[in-house]
């Protein structure tokens, strides 16, 4: 298999608006993108990920910088000629046009004759399981339905590049959770690079081959999830990941003198005489584990407790103490690993 | 079901205002014009004679009305399909967002907050064949500019009627397309466009089909309109200019100063409620018709 970077982005920039309202969403990405990896875009509410998918879509252009796909540059090229399907949040399903017509249509645009375009449409649904619904509209499926409705859209095209704008988001839990499975599965099946927008760790820890952490517009880190996970690159990626996210407490605390220092609460342990001193503030029982949040000097700890062990209550005075080895150092000034 | 009971008494009061404006301005001169459609009258319109239903078929058998029917028609087709297209170009063109749009917005929509007395005066001028600018401005292509003047020609006063109603009705359209256009998701267009749909397809595949239950409702607004029109008659052409009397549409025929049947309330009042039969006919082909092929949002 080569190794070529399927997409590349070099220092992208974005920039909305101009003079005093001007707005920088995307600050100097460089991303390389493996063919079919499943790279996850992951970050806040603003941080820039769906502009940044926008571009690879050719929705916006840069401000600045390149994007190249299979390489070849594409700032200037139309959206049809990359090669590329995106999948949205809202799904962006015909509401006039039959499922079958839904489906049919990027292949409509490409002057694909009817007959074939019957015979791909009927085996992109057959793909996604929605043989039975080709003759209905949108307006009559379920949220789920009309989400495979859209991905087979973007299947029928073939295309080398899946983008895919946070597609689960209008999907209740459960069905979240199955149709997670279901595109790991369909990437597996398909020899196609998904690009996938999200806010929520969840999907991004089980669903990524590797994934990228962005804020407010800037690349914190890429990684594999366990890495992102294991060895945050910077504060905002350690409290980013992780429910619930990592304690980050202030210099001074857990034996470091200059460093901010973060411990994943499932590696702090309650021993009598432990270097951190804290009071319990709340217990919650979760059933398989128990959250203990205690108030050490001002800074909240949230510590993750197994059932049986010794449970300390409201009010009680504790003392926490950790490996070394699983202690994260942070920069106080750019809040970057240490180490 | 106890509750429902003790709403009613307020049900019917907070009904009462508007149930009494209708009843007053519409239900009741209805039912009074279809009785005095019955009647036939002489040239004073003191003696009318009672000719039942049957005085119906005879108006609307009659010279002057089947005239006044095919000219209103006429109008209809001359005002409606342009007025649309017009129409709704305009509203495209203005959906963009750029610097000082709004400008452009405020032009194409001030039509509404014309009257049709406005309209009429501004096009009378535009038209008239000693002053007006329009005349001046092309009669080296359209020498019946001049001479007699587009209102004074039994060929082409139909159509200087017509250039007027569309231009009044403009604004109303503009408006209420812009707002149509505004509510179609841009996910729906950024969709087509990644999928490799040009500006021309996504017009037609997903501009025309979202804006279609607008459509549908501004173009039996505009039929029913094109159908009353009157005022610019009134005003431009009363009804001629005569022997031909290529202008006298059925209001026409029915309120107009010159109008033959202008003392005869019985005949008027039959002839009025034939434009009512007409118009709700065509309003109900349009929304049958139609409604099938028009989706309304999920």
């Amino acid at each position: 298999m080569d190794c070529v970077a399927q997409v590349r982005l070099e220092h992208i920039s974005k920039t909305f608006g101009d003079g005093a309202d001007a707005v920088l969403a995307v600050d100097d990405v460089t991303l390389d993108i493996e063919h079919h990896e499943f790279m996850i875009l992951l970050g806040p509410s603003g941080c820039g990920k769906s502009t940044l998918l926008r571009m690879v879509a050719g929705l916006e252009d840069p401000s600045a910088g390149d994007v190249f796909i299979a390489d070849r540059r594409v700032n200037d090229i139309e959206p049809k000629q990359r090669d590329v399907a995106m999948v949205f949040q809202s799904y962006a399903l015909y509401p006039h046009k039959t499922v079958a017509a839904n489906i049919e249509f990027p292949l409509k645009v490409r002057g694909v004759g009817k007959a074939q375009r019957a015979t791909e449409a009927r085996a992109a649904a057959e793909v996604l399981g929605l043989e039975q619904q080709l003759k209905r509209k949108p307006g009559q499926l379920s949220g789920g339905q009309r989400q495979r409705v859209a991905l087979a859209r973007a299947i029928v095209r073939n295309p080398a590049v899946f983008l895919m704008d946070e597609p689960l988001s209008n999907l209740d839990a459960k069905l979240r959770g199955d149709t997670r499975a279901e595109l790991v599965d369909l990437h597996r099946r398909l020899d196609s690079t998904f690009i996938y927008v999200t806010h929520d760790q969840i999907e991004a820890m089980t669903m990524g081959t590797r994934v990228a952490v962005l804020n407010n517009g800037r690349l914190q880190q890429v990684g594999t999830p366990q890495d992102v996970y294991d060895r945050p690159a910077t504060a905002f990626v350690a409290q980013f990941i992780g429910t619930p996210p990592m304690n980050l407490l202030p210099p001074g605390m857990l034996g470091t003198d200059d460093v901010q220092v973060g411990i994943r609460p499932e590696h702090l342990r309650l021993v009598p005489g432990g270097q951190l001193h804290a009071t319990v503030k709340q217990v919650e029982h979760l059933g398989h584990e128990i959250l203990l949040v205690a108030d050490a000097n001002g800074a909240k700890v949230v510590a993750r407790l197994d059932p049986s062990e010794f449970v300390p209550e409201v009010g009680d005075p504790v003392a926490f103490d950790a490996d070394p080895g699983r202690l994260h150092r942070f920069s106080t000034t750019t809040g970057e690993r240490v180490s | 079901m106890n509750r429902r009971l003790r709403d009613v008494p307020w049900a019917i009061a907070m009904l009462l205002p508007s149930l009494a404006l209708v009843a007053v301005w519409t239900v009741y001169p209805l039912m009074r014009a279809i009785q005095k459609g019955h009647f036939r009258c002489d040239v004073t319109g003191k003696k009318c004679t009672d000719q039942g239903w049957s005085r119906y078929v005879d108006v609307f058998q009659s010279d002057e009305f089947q005239h006044a029917l095919g000219v209103s028609i006429k109008l209809m087709l001359l005002t409606v399909p342009t007025g649309l297209v017009l129409g709704v170009g305009l509203a495209v063109l203005a959906d963009k967002h750029l610097r000082g749009i709004g400008i452009f917005r405020t032009i194409f929509s001030s039509t509404i907050a014309t009257s049709v007395a406005v309209a009429s005066l501004v096009w009378f001028v535009l038209l008239q064949p000693q002053i007006g600018v329009l005349a001046d401005m092309f009669s080296d292509w359209f020498p019946v500019l001049k001479n007699p003047g587009l209102l004074n020609d039994a060929g082409t006063a139909l159509l200087a009627v017509a250039l007027s109603s569309i231009w009044a009705n403009l604004g109303f359209t503009f408006i209420i397309v812009t707002a149509a256009l505004q509510s179609v998701p841009r996910d729906l267009y950024e969709s087509a466009f990644v999928d490799g749909a040009g500006s021309m397809r996504r017009f037609t595949n997903v501009t025309i089909p979202m804006i279609a239950p607008t459509l549908l409702f501004v173009g039996v607004v505009l039929t029913t309109r094109a159908l009353q029109t009157y005022g610019e008659i009134a005003l431009l052409t009363g009804g001629g200019p005569n022997p031909q009397k290529p202008t006298t549409t059925i209001p026409y025929l029915i309120y107009g100063r010159n109008s033959i049947i202008s003392t005869d309330i019985g005949t008027k009042s039959a002839a009025a409620v034939l434009l009512f039969l007409l118009s709700l006919v065509l309003a109900l082909v349009q929304f049958r018709g139609l409604e099938k092929r028009v989706h309304y949002g999920s």
